[in-house]
């Protein structure tokens, strides 16, 4: 098994999720079945591969010539008022949230 | 006048004509397909493709087609089109959820580009389909709102992870869908519901206002009863637009035009992976079937060798949880969307808002996607996949040299039951086995419908093509389309 109960929570922390216990059991099982599918990857010798970071250079970069950059000019934005609209709290201009610091 | 029964047999064209030439309204022909969804898909146990309906903006843009025909003047190319969105297309001011629950009442500030570019060009917006939760999932079943169920079966799934756009173009309930594609998430669904499901290549169409899943291999694109309705909707959506620079400033051709092309002389290779000996016989034979018809149209069918297929599910679900736990990142309760109420402090918060919002496999891929970009395990996962993806898609540039385009079943089985499935994430994922391929690669591909299993499950045909090529793969699914109509006549 390469995961443990303890990587689950440290994993889920960076995350940002927290996880109940049976959440945190199914989770150590259904991670170590799909990693250890995965671990077929090693078969694969790569050293003289390059990573596929981009997908659009693959079929378009010999057939555009469009500058990717836009020119920079200030165009037109999102109105405060319909940015803040969603949000769960807000004061109107600023969005609210539990304290940060404790003093 | 149309029969309400006559509305499953819609096209793009025959719905544009049928309101240009006055046999109805616009108007009439959106109530008398809401009247159709209230019978059909909305009740405890039917379809459930829709999640929310758009009446009024389905309205109003239908008096206005309706007014340029009282003026005597032509429609636009998709005027008075009736067609639906899957629920991770934002619209301006239409709830839009993503099949989650942590954006159960989000009311999106702008309209994605390619819902806008068809309704400026006169399509009518039915509603907003459903998914399963950000696109995750090949069985509509991680949905938040309930599963969809396949029109051919009910106790079956319709695929995913546009699962409601496929669904409600099969059971008549709209013209045609827009659906997404990350790993097989519009060609899987079509294959399983009988319509028409087109993947085009990464770029070709903007995803502005796609709600993120895996920036790389996410893609908007069509699903309808034809394929040239798909070539009208492709033309379009298509094209660059400012707000993504991953969309590429090409030229985009006239798709229906592309499709009366002569077929003759068309090199079509069959790769062996995707023809395994353990494979479902009934989709064998169906797909062999396909490719013996595209013969006689005139291709010319090669054997090519793609040896790198089988490590294409294993780099999938690393690239494609990776993104994903980071694109997820934004879901935090702070600036739109669900916000727990059982927090005191804002870690808290963070954690129990996603915690609470977040579906159980939505949760697994952002762990898994997590681990693989986390210290001391990066270079084993994700930039591993990141080479092995570059040997994906290496093996079509490669096959591309010989054939111009590849012909593979869409997925290695008819739908499955609802449940079958759910309970094994592994098992789940096999059923992208024959998808996630082109999505890897960024490369076009097109389900077609090629038969019916003994129990009259559709089965699908997967038509691949050169970057950029959509014409061809188009071209080659409409000379399909006709050569099988003609066996049946």
């Amino acid at each position: 098994m390469k995961i443990t109960q303890k990587d689950v929570a440290y994993v889920a922390s960076l995350a940002n999720l927290d996880l109940t216990n049976d959440e945190r059991v199914r989770m150590e099982k259904d991670l170590n079945a799909i990693l250890e599918y995965v671990d077929q990857l090693s078969e694969l010798d790569t050293s003289n591969v390059a990573p596929m970071t981009q997908v659009s250079q693959l079929g378009a970069a010999s057939k555009t010539t469009a500058d990717p950059l836009r020119p920079d000019e200030l165009g037109e934005c999102l109105p405060h008022e319909a940015a803040m609209a969603g949000a769960p709290q807000s004061d109107g201009t600023f969005f609210r949230v539990p304290k940060v610091i404790e003093r | 006048m149309i029969k309400d029964h006559d509305l499953g047999l819609l096209t793009v064209s025959s719905a544009r004509a049928a309101v240009q030439e006055r046999q109805t309204t616009a108007a009439a022909l959106v109530e008398s397909f809401y009247t159709k969804i209230e019978a059909e898909d909305r009740q405890p146990g039917q379809i459930n493709a829709y999640l929310n309906l758009t009446r009024e903006r389905a309205l109003q843009q239908a008096k206005r087609m309706d007014a340029v025909v009282d003026r005597g003047d032509p429609l636009p190319p998709l005027g008075g089109v009736p067609i639906a969105i899957k629920d991770v297309m934002v619209t301006r001011g239409v709830r839009t959820t993503a099949g989650s629950k942590i954006l159960g009442s989000y009311l999106p500030p702008y309209d994605c580009t390619a819902v806008a570019r068809l309704e400026a060009a006169g399509a009518i917006i039915l509603g907003k389909l459903n998914c399963d939760e950000f696109a995750m999932g090949s069985s509509n079943e991680n949905s938040a709102w309930g599963p969809v169920r396949n029109p051919h079966d009910l106790s079956r799934v319709p695929g995913g992870s546009s699962g409601g756009s496929a669904a409600s173009v099969a059971a008549g309930t709209a013209v045609a869908a827009l659906g997404s594609d990350t790993g097989g998430s519009i060609r899987q669904p079509a294959a399983f519901c009988g319509v028409v499901g087109l993947m085009p290549t990464y770029g070709r169409v903007s995803r502005y206002g796609l709600i993120a899943f895996g920036s790389s291999l996410d893609h908007i694109g069509p699903l309808t009863r034809s394929s040239k309705d798909a070539a009208i909707l492709l033309r379009h959506m298509a094209g660059h637009d400012t707000m993504d620079t991953t969309s590429v400033d090409l030229p985009v051709p006239d798709y229906e035009q592309e499709i009366g092309k002569p077929m003759r002389g068309l090199r079509i290779g069959v790769p062996k992976e995707y023809f395994p000996d353990e494979m479902d016989a009934e989709v064998r034979s169906a797909v062999e079937a396909g490719i013996k018809q595209l013969t006689d149209v005139g291709c010319e069918v090669k054997p090519v060798s793609l040896p790198h297929t089988r490590y294409a599910i294993p780099t999938y679900y690393v690239v494609a949880t990776a993104e994903a736990s980071s694109n997820l990142a934004r879901f935090d309760g702070v600036r739109y969307g669900y916000r727990s109420p059982n927090a005191k402090t804002l870690a808290e918060m963070y954690r129990r808002t996603r915690d609470e919002g977040f579906g159980a496999e939505v949760k697994r891929r952002i762990m898994l996607g997590t681990y693989a970009l986390s210290a001391g395990y990066y270079d084993a996962y994700y930039l591993k996949a990141q080479k092995v993806r570059t040997l994906i898609a290496q093996d079509f540039l490669d096959a591309f040299r010989e054939v111009d385009a590849i012909v593979t079943p869409t997925a290695p089985t008819p739908a499955f039951k609802l449940g079958e499935k759910s309970d094994d994430p592994l098992a789940m994922y096999l059923a992208d086995i024959f998808t996630v391929t082109a999505s890897l690669a960024g490369i076009p591909g097109i389900s077609v419908p090629c038969g019916n299993s003994k129990d009259g499950l559709p089965i699908g045909m997967q038509i691949l093509g050169r970057h950029f090529e959509e014409g061809t793969i188009l071209r080659l699914a409409h000379a399909f389309e006709h050569a099988q109509a003609s066996t049946a006549a």
